[in-house]
């Protein structure tokens, strides 16, 4: 909560430049649409959280904004550049790091970053690699091939090579997967000072801390966008009531529970149960026979979790 | 619009990039430079294209001076081994069907009595010809000997026997298979199937791996165009190529004196055509295959053909109509011809025209798919 409030704070002014700003936009692959009409409006220096499931369109929607892919419809601007026809230019100020580590394992730290500093025609290369790899305390591993490297240090490594031609917006596709509580601080750490320094950051996760620390947040299932704003917009929007109790045998209870009319999620918290509804009336009605000792009721606020996971619930899935 | 523009910047790169994974991938480096001469060694040395000391059955039918002085001048030839000496072809027959002896040498009846008398009578040679080349040399070394076997007892008033068409007649009937190859055609012709075999797997593995890896999906989200890739990938095999070249060249000329009489700089010159459409099966390979395994498949499907109707194991006319036809739509089979004209018989330019256009066709088809088929998204 306290990273939520401090992002609040240096997040863009609303009336900022867009830097993505894109409606409509479908890809489909054969009979499956992995993203339907979704629209979008990103502001300059933002960081913009992306979720959802596995399998929601999120990998897709993010190589559609850098040209990877060619959306089937909808059309829009990424860094003012036409994303249907400009792609070539959209790529030249766009640095991408994908889900999986996609740098070359068989070439050390500085040969991958000098490649992608030749790819990209950087100007003063070597010292634009020497500076990447200096920064990015990497300098000492520099003669290290990227293949031998655990997870985190790849993750630093893709993060450099991605920054390495100053791009004005980054992309990244869950960029934490695997790695450390710490080493995840610190990427954020510097995520937030790259977005306060102007860069324009999308980010997509699973992880609710982390979404908590974007400026603005998306959610999406099978392709569809089913909200946005930042997280106090998402929570309060999404209407939930959540009632927590404690007492003895909850997982009886639970079961029991589970699929009366007006609940929609029990789930374990501790030594808690959270229950919750989107009608507060009914959701009251439900629970009201079991609001008696050894049972202590209290109504909590829902968290982005409750949220998510009842807008998924919601969704249909498209794959079935 | 933006105009996307060929940068010879983004091209070096990808190149300096290859040359790097090439010398940490040491074994496939080994492999590069290894093919070539374990193939050498193999068809240069164990598979020799100079076979003497074949084993050889004599049916005398005619015991005489000159019949000896003829089998102690076949033993000399080296060639020869007499193994076997029998009165009449019925016992010594079954060993040429079995492959027991190469040849079998008939000296009739009457032999040295039509000889006498300045008949010409005829000496009968029959070979085992199934491998042309192992008894090319052999056949030729008789012809030689029998025009002059015999002048040392053909003295005084017989002098004049001498006089051509020689003495005796030497009748050669090849069995099982006639056409006859010529001596020097294994080392020039290793050349063309070392290329074909290694350009076309590399090049399909490099590009199948940058896919299978992931890196593609990055390479794909910078401003490196299509052509730069592939060109920067083609390009540090072509110097792989030439080095392999050399390799073969070199050994051809010290270890096995094959003959060089055309210009090997017109050689070198119109090989980067046939190296470039072996790269170019390579590329177009791997923007079809899932994987290297596929990619490598996809190689030994194109090589064996190549290697099998090219006319380098088997001589190309003795093939029949409709391989010969598969067999002139690749690249080798007018490389084989390329190679040998110039190397052994001088072919110039001109001479060889006729065997570069179609592996330019070849190239341009092929590198057109490639390119076609090269995705620029992941779509």
């Amino acid at each position: 909560m306290q990273a939520h409030e401090q992002s609040a704070t240096d997040a863009p002014p609303p009336n900022a430049e867009l830097v993505i700003d894109v409606s409509g936009i479908t890809k489909r692959f054969g009979a499956q649409t992995v993203v339907n009409s979704i629209g979008m409006q990103v502001r300059r220096g933002e960081i913009y959280g992306f979720l959802g499931p596995n399998g929601s369109g999120k990998t897709t929607f993010l190589r559609m904004l850098c040209g990877l892919l060619k959306p089937d419809a909808g059309q829009g601007t990424c860094l003012g550049y036409d994303i249907l026809h400009q792609s070539d230019e959209i790529k030249k100020h766009v640095g991408y790091m994908t889900q999986k580590f996609s740098y070359y394992e068989d070439l050390n730290l500085e040969e991958n970053l000098d490649f992608i500093a030749r790819i990209y025609q950087v100007p003063n290369r070597k010292q634009a690699v020497s500076d990447s790899l200096q920064k990015l305390g990497l300098h000492a591993r520099r003669k290290q091939l990227a293949g031998q490297l655990s997870g985190g240090w790849k993750q630093r490594l893709a993060l450099a090579a991605s920054l390495i031609h100053n791009p004005e917006l980054l992309l990244l596709d869950e960029p934490t997967a695997g790695v450390d509580p710490k080493a995840r601080r610190d990427f954020w750490e510097e995520i937030h000072q790259l977005a306060a320094a102007g860069l324009t950051v999308m980010i997509t996760t699973h992880y609710m801390d982390e979404a908590e620390r974007c400026h603005r947040i998306a959610y999406i299932a099978y392709g569809n966008l089913l909200t946005n704003g930042t997280v106090a917009e998402v929570v309060s929007g999404a209407k939930l009531s959540v009632w927590e109790v404690s007492g003895p045998n909850l997982p009886a209870l639970a079961n029991e529970l589970r699929h009366k009319k007006g609940i929609e999620q029990v789930v374990a918290f501790g030594n808690t149960l959270h229950v919750s509804g989107p009608q507060g009336e009914e959701l009251r009605n439900a629970i009201l026979p079991w609001m008696k000792p050894p049972y202590q009721w209290n109504q909590a606020e829902s968290s982005l979790e409750d949220v998510f996971i009842s807008l998924m619930g919601h969704s249909q899935d498209n794959f079935k | 619009m933006s105009t996307p523009r060929f940068s010879f910047k983004r091209l070096w790169a990808v190149v300096v990039k290859e040359f790097i994974q090439m010398r940490r991938d040491r074994l496939t480096f080994g492999m590069m430079v290894g093919i070539p001469m374990i193939q050498l060694m193999l068809f240069g040395f164990a598979i020799n294209s100079d076979p003497k000391h074949l084993p050889t059955a004599i049916i005398i039918q005619d015991h005489s001076q000159f019949s000896r002085t003829f089998i102690w001048s076949l033993r000399n030839s080296r060639y020869f081994d007499v193994v076997v000496e029998a009165e009449s072809e019925r016992d010594v027959q079954f060993l040429l069907d079995e492959g027991e002896v190469q040849f079998v040498i008939n000296i009739p009846a009457d032999f040295s009595r039509e000889l006498l008398r300045g008949e010409r009578p005829k000496l009968l040679l029959q070979a085992d010809a199934t491998d042309p080349a192992a008894t090319g040399n052999a056949i030729a070394a008789i012809n030689a000997l029998v025009a002059n076997v015999f002048d040392r007892d053909l003295k005084g008033p017989l002098q004049k026997l001498r006089d051509k068409p020689g003495p005796v007649e030497m009748q050669i009937h090849r069995l099982y298979n006639q056409e006859g190859k010529t001596q020097y055609n294994i080392v020039p012709g290793l050349m063309g199937v070392v290329l074909t075999m290694t350009m076309i797997v590399i090049t399909a593995l490099a590009i199948t791996r940058e896919r299978e890896r992931g890196t593609m999906e990055n390479l794909l989200a910078t401003p490196a165009r299509p052509a730069e890739v592939m060109f920067g990938k083609i390009i540090p095999y072509i110097m792989i190529g030439y080095i392999q070249t050399i390799l073969i060249l070199t050994a051809a000329r010290f270890l096995f004196n094959v003959p060089m009489l055309g210009s090997i700089p017109l050689l070198l010159g119109l090989m980067l055509i046939f190296i470039a459409a072996n790269l170019a099966v390579g590329i177009t390979f791997s923007t079809v295959a899932k994987n290297q395994l596929q990619a490598m498949q996809m190689s030994f499907f194109f090589f064996l053909p190549s290697i099998l109707l090219s006319g380098f194991m088997f001589p190309f006319r003795g093939m029949p109509t409709w391989a010969q036809h598969i067999g002139s739509a690749l690249p080798l089979t007018h490389f084989l011809r390329l190679v040998r004209g110039i190397l052994l018989k001088g072919n110039g330019l001109l001479e060889s025209a006729t065997h570069i256009w179609p592996i330019a066709l070849f190239l341009l088809i092929v590198m057109a798919i490639g390119i076609k088929r090269y995705r620029q998204t992941l779509d």
